[in-house]
């Protein structure tokens, strides 16, 4: 036993591991503190949780959970990517191809299950925070940080659902990009669109506005597709990401999850 | 001559002959009285080109050339058209019905009026039935069943003087709760 200890000691000694773990062995309060605050990955995580903060009655971990899948879809997509190509031509094969050739054919099926799962659970993180009232001050910024959260995820699943290019695909894009028409003032049956006229010439139509903009054409076509890859690949991940560094250090700086009053 | 300093005074009014403050005041540069000046300055040439940037990143969105079918095409000669049926022969190209009948001769366009898909011509009951929420059309375009706000909408038809080819064009459409289905452009008396 001596022996086994004197090589940790050796171990945890070595230039090598204190350069990773500058701590040493974390025997004391003050250096378990030190350990977490400065690793980045332990950092994440608070120094001190609340004992309510652990109850999942209390918290239903929905957020957690919502985060978890968001990772879950970022390395599953991550992977499909290496054999989808978002064009016509080859779109509804790829995913024949993925289901059926590819190695491991449930990972577009664990894509699919896990944005139908995280979806579920953003809604009812959003509903234990309500009924929990944590949107209340100090956490109302919080609260708006999340609903656009959630927007983006209904974003994700919605440019998401282009992809596979089907009969259901390509008709749910039709119906849900209609809505676009109706955008107050961009849209070309919008609101005060009509209001924004040349003479007797209106300068929104069919071909210049917001649908037109998102769907790349007056119909669903190729430059949808791609624009709809685009989005759902790295613009909405992308802004879905920063913005859930700022509801994660803000969670923390608003006096950590809220508790039972 | 130089102010005296007081020991009260952190820096002379004006800066002392020969310093470095003085240097720069008669080189023109940034002073107290011309910084708010600067200072507006570089804003509003920050504001210009971030307005600038996200123009142009806006304009980026839209393209020029599109790789659709045409909105405007030529549909043969009246006598290639049935009187009393209505003809699918551009449906699927174009999105197009070309109905003729004892007296006139229209264009409706395949996209229903509820959510944007396309319907089926069913001939055995004589209507237009979209698959999607069902709402249903008369062969003249006027909704009966189903979901759908409003009637279907006519694309402008006319004769080519030139060929006397029918020629449909897809970007002026005709709205019959508008009460536009009366304009001479929405048919061809046939």
């Amino acid at each position: 036993m001596a022996n086994l200890k004197s090589v940790q000691e050796g171990i945890v000694n070595s230039q090598i591991w204190k350069s990773v773990f500058r701590v040493g062995i974390p025997n004391t309060n003050r250096k378990r503190v030190l350990a977490v605050l400065g690793s980045l990955i332990l950092h994440l995580h608070p120094v001190k949780v609340r004992r309510s903060g652990v109850r999942m009655s209390y918290t239903w971990c929905m957020g957690g959970t919502s985060f978890f899948l968001f990772l879950v879809e970022t390395v599953t997509g991550l992977l499909l990517m290496f054999y989808y190509r978002p064009t016509i031509e080859y779109a509804f094969t790829d995913i024949l191809d993925l289901r059926e050739q590819a190695p491991f054919g449930i990972m577009r099926e664990m894509h699919r299950w896990g944005a139908h799962a995280m979806v579920i659970a953003v809604w009812l993180h959003m509903f234990r925070v309500f009924m929990t009232g944590s949107y209340k001050p100090p956490r109302e910024f919080n609260w708006n940080i999340g609903v656009i959260l959630l927007v983006l995820t209904l974003l994700l699943s919605f440019t998401g659902y282009l992809l596979p290019w089907d009969q259901l695909a390509i008709w749910a894009i039709t119906v849900g990009s209609n809505m676009a028409r109706a955008t107050p003032g961009a849209g070309n049956e919008g609101p005060m669109s009509g209001l924004i006229k040349l003479g007797d010439i209106r300068l929104i139509h069919a071909g210049d506005d917001a649908r037109f903009a998102l769907i790349g054409g007056r119909s669903i076509g190729p430059s949808t597709l791609l624009r709809f890859y685009v989005l759902h690949c790295m613009v909405i991940p992308l802004a879905a990401g920063f913005l859930m560094a700022i509801h994660f250090w803000r969670v923390r700086k608003d006096g950590g999850i809220s508790g039972p009053l | 001559m130089a102010e005296e300093i007081t020991p009260f005074q952190v820096a002379p009014k004006t800066p002392l002959a020969g310093s470095a403050a003085a240097d720069i005041r008669d080189q023109g540069e940034i002073t107290r009285r011309s910084f708010p000046l600067v200072l507006t300055t570089a804003w509003v040439a920050l504001a210009a080109a971030l307005g600038g940037l996200a123009s142009i990143l806006g304009r980026f969105m839209f393209p020029n050339v599109l790789f659709e079918p045409v909105q405007k095409f030529k549909a043969g000669f009246l006598n290639d058209y049935t009187v009393g049926a209505v003809d699918e022969r551009w449906k699927e190209k174009y999105g197009i019905w070309l109905v003729r009948n004892e007296k006139v001769m229209y264009a409706l366009i395949a996209v229903c009026t509820h959510l944007g898909c396309t319907p089926n011509w069913l001939e055995s009951q004589n209507k237009f039935k979209c698959p999607c929420h069902g709402s249903g059309y008369y062969r003249t375009g006027v909704n009966f069943e189903g979901p759908a706000p409003r009637p279907l909408e006519r694309a402008k038809i006319f004769l080519d003087p030139a060929d006397g080819q029918i020629v449909v064009d897809k970007s002026v459409q005709f709205h019959q709760e508008r009460g536009e289905w009366t304009n001479p452009d929405s048919f061809i008396k046939t």
